[in-house]
């Protein structure tokens, strides 16, 4: 018997149920197609005059089918053959088994998302989204590493965040699009229409209620559906490997890989916070306040959703279901060994400046010696770096391209609000000299602890 | 005189409720100003400020978690001990056969969506650009409470006592041992001395203060408890009444200027 089946009889029943539901959706979708889509048109050859719901019959007929086959496929799951073959799992996980690439992919993906806006918020498209997301998710569910991370009962609200985020950006998107384009030809806003006064009960009370009664009934369900996760005793001799923290600071474990605790654990939790305090205090655009909009707050936005999506919540992703034993990287579809080897051999920025054939030439080598003086001298380079990146960059940001942000802002906000700026930046700029020339630490003083 | 009518006009009835059932538009608006639950509300509101797609209902919703969690964590705290010796007997018992145990489910499952419920609420106000002039202070109280949920559900992490609850405390409070200046481990600590002798010592530390030890032990699982069910969820609820004062005193929920 195999250790870790792909596929098991009551996954296969659990598939099948999760594909009758996909066709169901479709079905209703379907209909839906039927009464707004249309026909494609007849300039098409071949396909042209076809009403664009029969596509989406097609679909929901194939989805019926697929799901018949799971159910009645229990019998010998170990040669049930709709699963995902073994050759795509390595490829996939060959090519995107690393932060590098995962990181690259989600910034790749967020600027997509803002430039295509508005391609991904037509209804036909964003179902075909959802639809991929959902056969990539059923088609990973026959991978056995990948149902023991994402089916964990602690994951599972990780999962479905990803799709009410997904979800709630489509409508951000959609409503300030629209917006957007009413603004343009100068037209009242989407939430000024129909905008009459009316009493909180009942329009609002009932809501509520509802909301309550679903909420509680989805809880039950789930609870019942779920067991929350409980493990061995508590025990100081065995360390869990990988220790990690609750999925909503892995975030910030993630960032223990680039930084040191003090300044990824301590500094920049406070300034993550104190910089979202300070938002309303440093955005001085009084534009979109109580509407969705895009364009007259591009910049706000932005920032504010590359700090939420790719810095926050898929470096949750990445710290909760691609981070193993070791904090390694692996592959959804990779086993989680305890002896994979990654080599690590970072260097700091001190070492490459006074190893520096010149200066080696000129100084022989890198200052030794534990008195403060060599100490600073020794990583003078980092210290400089870092009194310019935050001291001398502001106000030549203030003076040259951003010179607009500053006078309306007068020094003291704009200096607060380019440091938040470049706090935020550190840790893509920190990752990317990490991965092209292992940087360690920009400034290393371990004998102080003080590390950057 | 039917038995329902009879009921309502009862002087039991009229010294609770001390009005007729909002069926009409007069008593509608009386209803929210008489009722003490429903005087959190505006009587009238603008139709597309209360529109799903716009509020994505994510503020109500943590409101009605945090409610949840107090009412199966009230519920809990008849049967859990916090002690080393019945801590994790005690969830596994709420797990195996305790009835009611599913309180326990409710519980973390609550947890867990409260704490994306709050960023989804930040996401939607931030979006909306509600946080813009009057409503600046209510968006700092905000964020104080997103430090307060996440601190909620940190100290109730340890509480079933087992491999995941202490190593995940671990971790987390690993990071206070680097404090600047405060951590035994961190940067500027052999600043703080007294005639050549370290003030911060592991002994001594942020670490330690806010284990009630050098390690994850009895103290900690004490402390962490009593942060859980009463120290947090007090001030909790004071910044959520705040937070809900403004919303009304600030303008009410956000709309186009």
């Amino acid at each position: 018997m195999d250790p870790h089946p792909d596929l098991t009889s009551s996954v296969l029943t659990g598939l099948g149920w999760y594909y009758l539901i996909m066709c169901v959706m479709n079905v209703l979708w379907t209909v839906r197609s039927y009464r707004v889509d249309g026909q494609v048109p007849k300039s098409v050859p071949w396909i042209g005059g076809i009403p664009v719901a029969a596509f989406w019959a097609s679909f929901s007929a194939l989805l019926m089918m697929v799901s018949v086959a799971y159910f009645t496929g229990t019998r010998s799951p170990e040669t049930f053959p709709l699963r995902l073959p073994d050759s795509f799992k390595d490829s996939f996980d060959a090519v995107t088994a690393n932060p590098v690439v995962f990181f690259a992919l989600s910034v790749v993906g967020f600027v997509a998302m803002i430039l295509l806006r508005r391609i991904w918020i037509k209804d036909t498209v964003a179902w075909l989204l959802l639809n991929g997301a959902l056969l990539f998710m059923g088609l990973s569910m026959t991978d056995w590493d990948f149902r023991q991370i994402v089916g964990k009962p602690d994951n599972v609200p990780i999962v479905g965040m990803l799709f009410i985020l997904g979800f709630l950006t489509w409508i951000y998107f959609r409503r300030a699009v629209d917006n957007d384009d009413r603004i343009a030809a100068g037209q009242p806003l989407y939430e000024q229409e129909d905008n009459e006064k009316v009493l909180v009960w009942p329009d609002l009370v009932y809501t509520e209620l509802i909301c309550m009664v679903l909420l509680t009934a989805l809880l039950i369900f789930w609870g019942i559906a779920l067991k929350a996760p409980l493990e061995e005793p508590a025990s100081s001799v065995k360390t869990p490997n990988p220790s990690k923290a609750p999925w909503y600071f892995l975030g910030l474990q993630e960032m223990l890989v680039y930084f040191d605790p003090w300044l990824a654990g301590v500094v920049m939790p406070m300034i993550i916070l104190g910089g979202l305090m300070a938002i309303p205090y440093i955005d001085f655009n009084r534009a979109g306040n109580g509407y969705y909009c895009f364009r007259d707050r591009a910049f706000a936005v932005s920032t504010f959703l590359f700090g939420f999506l790719p810095l926050w919540v898929a470096m949750i992703v990445l710290g909760t279901f691609l981070r193993g034993p070791n904090w390694n990287f692996f592959g959804i579809y990779e086993l989680w060994d305890v002896h994979k080897v990654e080599s690590a051999n970072n260097v700091n920025l001190s070492e490459y400046f006074w190893e520096w054939p010149l200066f080696r030439s000129i100084y022989g080598g890198i200052p030794r010696g534990g008195d403060v003086g060599t100490i600073l001298i020794r990583e003078s380079p980092g210290i400089v770096a870092m009194i310019a990146y935050f001291a001398l960059l502001p106000p030549i940001l203030g003076l040259t391209i951003l010179r607009r942000f500053m006078a309306r802002m007068g020094v003291i906000r704009f200096m607060v609000f380019s440091n938040l700026i470049l706090w935020m930046a550190i840790l893509p700029i920190k990752m990317l000299l990490r991965w092209t020339v292992s940087l360690k630490y920009i400034v290393g003083i371990p004998e102080w602890f003080f590390n950057i | 005189m039917s038995p329902g009518e009879y009921i309502r006009n009862s002087q039991i009835w009229r010294s609770i409720f001390r009005h007729p059932a909002p069926t009409d538009r007069r008593n509608r608006v009386v209803v929210m100003l008489t009722n003490f639950f429903l005087h959190l509300h505006p009587v009238s509101i603008k139709q597309q400020g209360i529109a799903l797609s716009y509020t994505w209902c994510m503020g109500g919703i943590t409101f009605f978690l945090f409610l949840v969690e107090t009412i199966t964590g009230v519920l809990l705290m008849f049967y859990y001990r916090p002690t080393l010796e019945w801590a994790f007997a005690d969830i596994q018992a709420l797990r195996d056969v305790q009835t009611l145990g599913i309180m326990r489910e409710i519980h973390r499952w609550g947890a867990h969506a409260m704490v994306i419920t709050v960023w989804l609420h930040m996401y939607r106000v931030f979006l909306t650009g509600s946080y813009k002039p009057p409503r600046e202070f209510n968006w700092v109280i905000g964020v104080l409470l997103l430090v307060l949920t996440l601190l909620l559900s940190f100290t109730g992490y340890l509480l079933p006592w087992d491999q995941l609850a202490v190593w995940a405390i671990t971790v987390g409070s690993n990071m206070a041992r680097a404090h600047p200046f405060l951590g035994s481990e961190g940067p500027g600590y052999q600043l703080l001395n007294l005639g050549g002798y370290d003030l911060i010592t592991p002994g001594s530390d942020a670490k330690f203060i806010l284990l009630g030890g050098r390690f994850v032990g009895e103290a900690t699982l004490n402390r962490f408890y009593i942060l859980h069910c009463v120290a947090i969820p007090l001030v909790v609820a004071g910044l959520i009444a705040i937070h809900f004062w403004r919303v009304r005193k600030d303008g009410g929920i956000s709309q186009p200027l």
